[in-house]
């Protein structure tokens, strides 16, 4: 039976996109939260003030969590390359190879090695080296993120290699390849997602104090920390999100037909708000449109040409409705955070900032979608450059181990089941973290005095309560 | 472009050398962490196991970045011997992974519970730092019998790895982590945890020899190149230093542990796996997919390997000096104070 037939393609994709998900969930959330608290503890250096060192106290015991779910679901896609995509990884290592190893080389060391201090070394080193182990830890964030979307940009614009008579790829020019054409700007989309996502956290966890009265002091400094960020990067955000779009138009015209629903090549072609992709019959069915408005988008003028589906045979084509749908629930989430800036604005201008329930509830709705903008980004990028793995150079098809199916099913089924398992328990320990709130949290739990001066009297229970 | 490569730099074999290196740190820094989790349900109370976390909790993240860069250095360096072994060993390293996975996530989940869930995550760490331990010594056992190699792909089937062989120095090694983790704990814990622990790392050292005489004995008998490069004048007589020594490492530890000797019991069972380590790499060298691929042969392309071999000599000092003061600020006795 054709039907029962495990494909080994689909297979190892369903798992790289589960585990890059997966993944991709924490970086995006500790990127910005590192940078924060580096932020909140200079605050507390410069001002003494006993707030911002209860809020740094509640906030790296989430960091912790997210930062070990981060680099546990992390090791599993240095392996997975390996494991799953062998031939991908054997064409191309001569070229991605090495900007993985820089990762390692000058941000993960970066980040573990200081982490431990960040966590655990209150009191053991000094209040400057604390803050400075922070700044380092957040820095480190910033430098993984040059290296891995280095990498990933290069997949989607490859340029600064050539193809050897074997078949492998050679690099032919090193700054060609870290800074290729599509880096820059998903490097600072990437960022700024991730700055915003966590601002949007912040945002639905000080509204719920605010709305319940609770930490009120705690709540108002975060909450306006929040949306100073909501305010000004939200609409900086959609200008870079601009300028990717149109440098992917530029270099991946399929991409952005797909996320157009675009089929025919042409000027003066709207923008779909709403519609409905069908491969069968190349149209975009039910569309409720602006007329010329992705002509307008992209090229700046209504009869502007834009690229269409049918520039290319179908087998070259991404599955256009998970792109085209994708692509509209991140701008979406786009406008609701910058709408979330305006309405902020305005509030604050009226002295209401922290007295409007129901901007504290529209808050708090708000919190998980910088989560599910990030992975809508990523389907709309990795989805819209299949079907290669190296845009244009390397199918997917050819990319993938040669395992058998079995094994690739059983692995998948293995990540999924442990994977919610663990993030169940994490997102569990973390919402009883901020129910807990700036105090209390501090006082359930004092593992972050681990090794502290005031140790010694617990000692002795070492030599009493063993038996 | 920068290019390296030239009669009087073997590019390929630096970094077979430098993958090996960072492949010990790893075995020699996770391995006391793993020991540790591995010996965690067996400790005297609930403060002892408190200790043994505090001890490593500040340091089993960067530890395990070694196994990252392991992976990723091979992938970088020698991406067709990357690309053989990972489908080769296709579920030891899944298996592995989620090992470590279990165990990374207990650390900080463990701080969070109290009772029966804590209990829960103390299970999920001590299984998951037995499985990666296991799972190690399989993925061991295998790349010094070889894998099955056409062309430029694994050809064997997904079962392979599961032999008797492997399964031995899979034990093994998760008595060898133990060992490392007890010594550790003397050197880090005092009173009755580290009373433990001495007790701990007299037995688990006994099943450590056996496992490395078993090692020792089988691998000459399955390989005559093994069998040629050891058993021959006059490299015998040069050899013959490893065993010796190695001998001499356990009965000073033998002594130690029956002293008050607080850190030379770490620093032996760090010169036994040193030792034993050497041993394996002498045995398969030049191989890096054992037996089909040389690391010359599985060399990335020269400017490839010269570019990451800038990084590494930029950087591989800086990691080490801040590793080393990461661990010099948690110098000292590790208590168990946690104040939930």
């Amino acid at each position: 039976m054709a039907g029962l037939e495990l494909d080994p393609v689909l297979l190892a994709r369903l798992q790289f996109a589960f585990t890059i998900s997966f993944h991709i969930i924490f970086p995006a959330f500790t990127i910005g939260l590192a940078s924060w608290l580096a932020v909140v503890e200079g605050l507390y250096l410069k001002t003494g003030r006993q707030v911002y060192e209860d809020i740094y106290r509640m906030w790296i015991k989430i960091f912790a969590v997210c930062f070990g779910m981060g680099v546990v679901s992390g090791v599993v896609m240095s392996y997975q390359f390996g494991t799953n995509w062998s031939v991908f990884s054997d064409k191309v290592g001569n070229v991605i190879g090495p900007l993985l190893g820089y990762e390692v080389l000058t941000a993960f060391f970066l980040e573990a090695s200081f982490l431990g201090i960040m966590l655990f070394g209150w009191g053991r080193v000094s209040k400057k080296m604390h803050f400075a182990s922070t700044v380092i830890v957040a820095v480190g964030t910033v430098i993984s993120a040059f290296w891995i979307l280095s990498a990933n940009s290069w997949m989607q614009t490859p340029q600064g290699f050539e193809i050897g008579a074997d078949g492998l790829l050679y690099p032919t020019n090193w700054l060609e390849v870290i800074f290729n054409p599509s880096f820059p700007v998903r490097f600072f989309h990437m960022l700024t997602a991730a700055y915003l996502t966590t601002a949007f956290v912040i945002a639905g966890v000080s509204a719920y104090y605010l709305w319940r009265k609770l930490h009120v002091e705690h709540a108002k400094v975060m909450f306006s920390m929040a949306m100073l960020i909501a305010v000004f990067v939200s609409p900086l955000q959609l200008f870079i999100g601009h300028m990717h779009g149109e440098n992917t138009m530029h270099h991946q015209p399929v991409k952005v037909a797909a996320m157009e629903g675009n089929w025919e090549q042409g000027g003066n072609k709207p923008l779909y708000l709403f519609g409905l992709p069908n491969e069968d019959t190349e149209t975009t069915d039910y569309g409720i449109t602006i007329p010329n408005g992705a002509s307008w988008v992209l090229t700046g003028s209504g009869d502007g040409v834009i690229p269409g589906l049918k520039d290319v045979p179908k087998e070259e084509r991404p599955p256009v409705a998970t792109v085209f749908w994708s692509f509209r629930i991140m701008v979406g989430i786009g406008m609701a955070m910058i709408f979330t800036g305006v309405i902020a604005s305005v509030l604050y201008f009226r002295k209401r900032l922290f007295d409007s329930p129901k901007f504290q509830l529209w808050c708090m709705a708000m919190t998980p979608t910088g989560f599910i903008a990030v992975l809508a980004g990523w389907f709309v990028t990795e989805v819209g450059r299949q079907p290669y793995s190296v845009y244009g150079v390397v199918k997917t098809s050819e990319s993938i181990s040669p395992v058998i199916a079995e094994q690739v099913l059983l692995s998948l089924v293995i990540f999924i089941v442990f994977y919610t398992l663990i993030f169940g328990a994490g997102s569990y320990y973390i919402l009883k973290l901020i129910g807990k709130g700036p105090i209390e949290s501090q006082q359930a739990e004092g593992y972050y005095e681990h090794g502290h001066e005031t140790a010694a009297p617990l000692i002795a229970g070492d030599h009493q309560g063993a038996r | 472009m920068f290019d390296f490569s030239s009669s009087w730099l073997d590019l390929p074999l630096i970094w077979g050398g430098l993958i090996a290196v960072a492949v010990l740190i790893y075995v020699l820094l996770d391995g006391f962490d793993l020991g540790c989790g591995i010996l965690f349900p067996f400790a005297p109370s609930d403060q002892s196991r408190n200790t043994i976390m505090n001890s490593i909790a500040p340091f089993w993240d960067g530890n395990e970045t070694w196994l990252v860069l392991g992976g990723g250095g091979l992938f970088a360096a020698f991406p067709v011997a990357y690309a053989i072994l990972m489908p080769a060993l296709y579920l030891p390293v899944i298996l592995m992974l989620l090992g470590l996975i279990f165990r990374g996530v207990a650390f900080e989940f463990r701080f969070k519970t109290q009772g029966r869930d804590r209990k829960l995550w103390d299970a999920s760490f001590h299984i998951g730092s037995v499985l990666a331990a296991f799972m190690q010594g399989i993925i061991l056992g295998n790349l010094v019998q070889g894998v099955a190699v056409t062309q430029r792909s694994f050809s064997g089937g997904p079962l392979d790895w599961a032999n008797g062989f492997a399964i031995v120095t899979g034990l093994a090694l998760i008595f060898g982590y133990a060992l490392i983790g007890a010594t550790w704990l003397i050197w880090k814990s005092e009173g009755n945890t580290q009373d433990w622990a001495r007790r701990v790392a007299r037995y688990v050292s006994a099943y450590v020899v056996l496992g490395m005489l078993i090692v020792s004995v089988f691998m000459p008998l399955n390989d005559i190149r093994i069998q040629n490069l050891w058993f021959s004048l006059p490299n015998m007589l040069y050899l013959s230093v490893i065993p010796l020594m190695t001998m001499a490492a356990f009965l000073l530890l033998w002594r130690d542990l029956h002293s008050n000797r607080e850190l030379r019991p770490f620093l032996m069972a760090v010169l036994i796996f040193l030792l034993g380590y050497l041993g394996v790499l002498i045995s398969i060298y030049p191989w890096i997919v054992p037996y089909s691929f040389t690391v010359w042969d599985a060399a990335a392309v020269s400017t490839s390997q010269s570019l990451l071999l800038i990084g590494t000599v930029v950087f591989l000092p800086i990691i080490l000096a801040y590793t080393a003061y990461s661990y010099y600020v948690f110098r000292g006795k590790t208590s168990d104070e946690i104040h939930y």
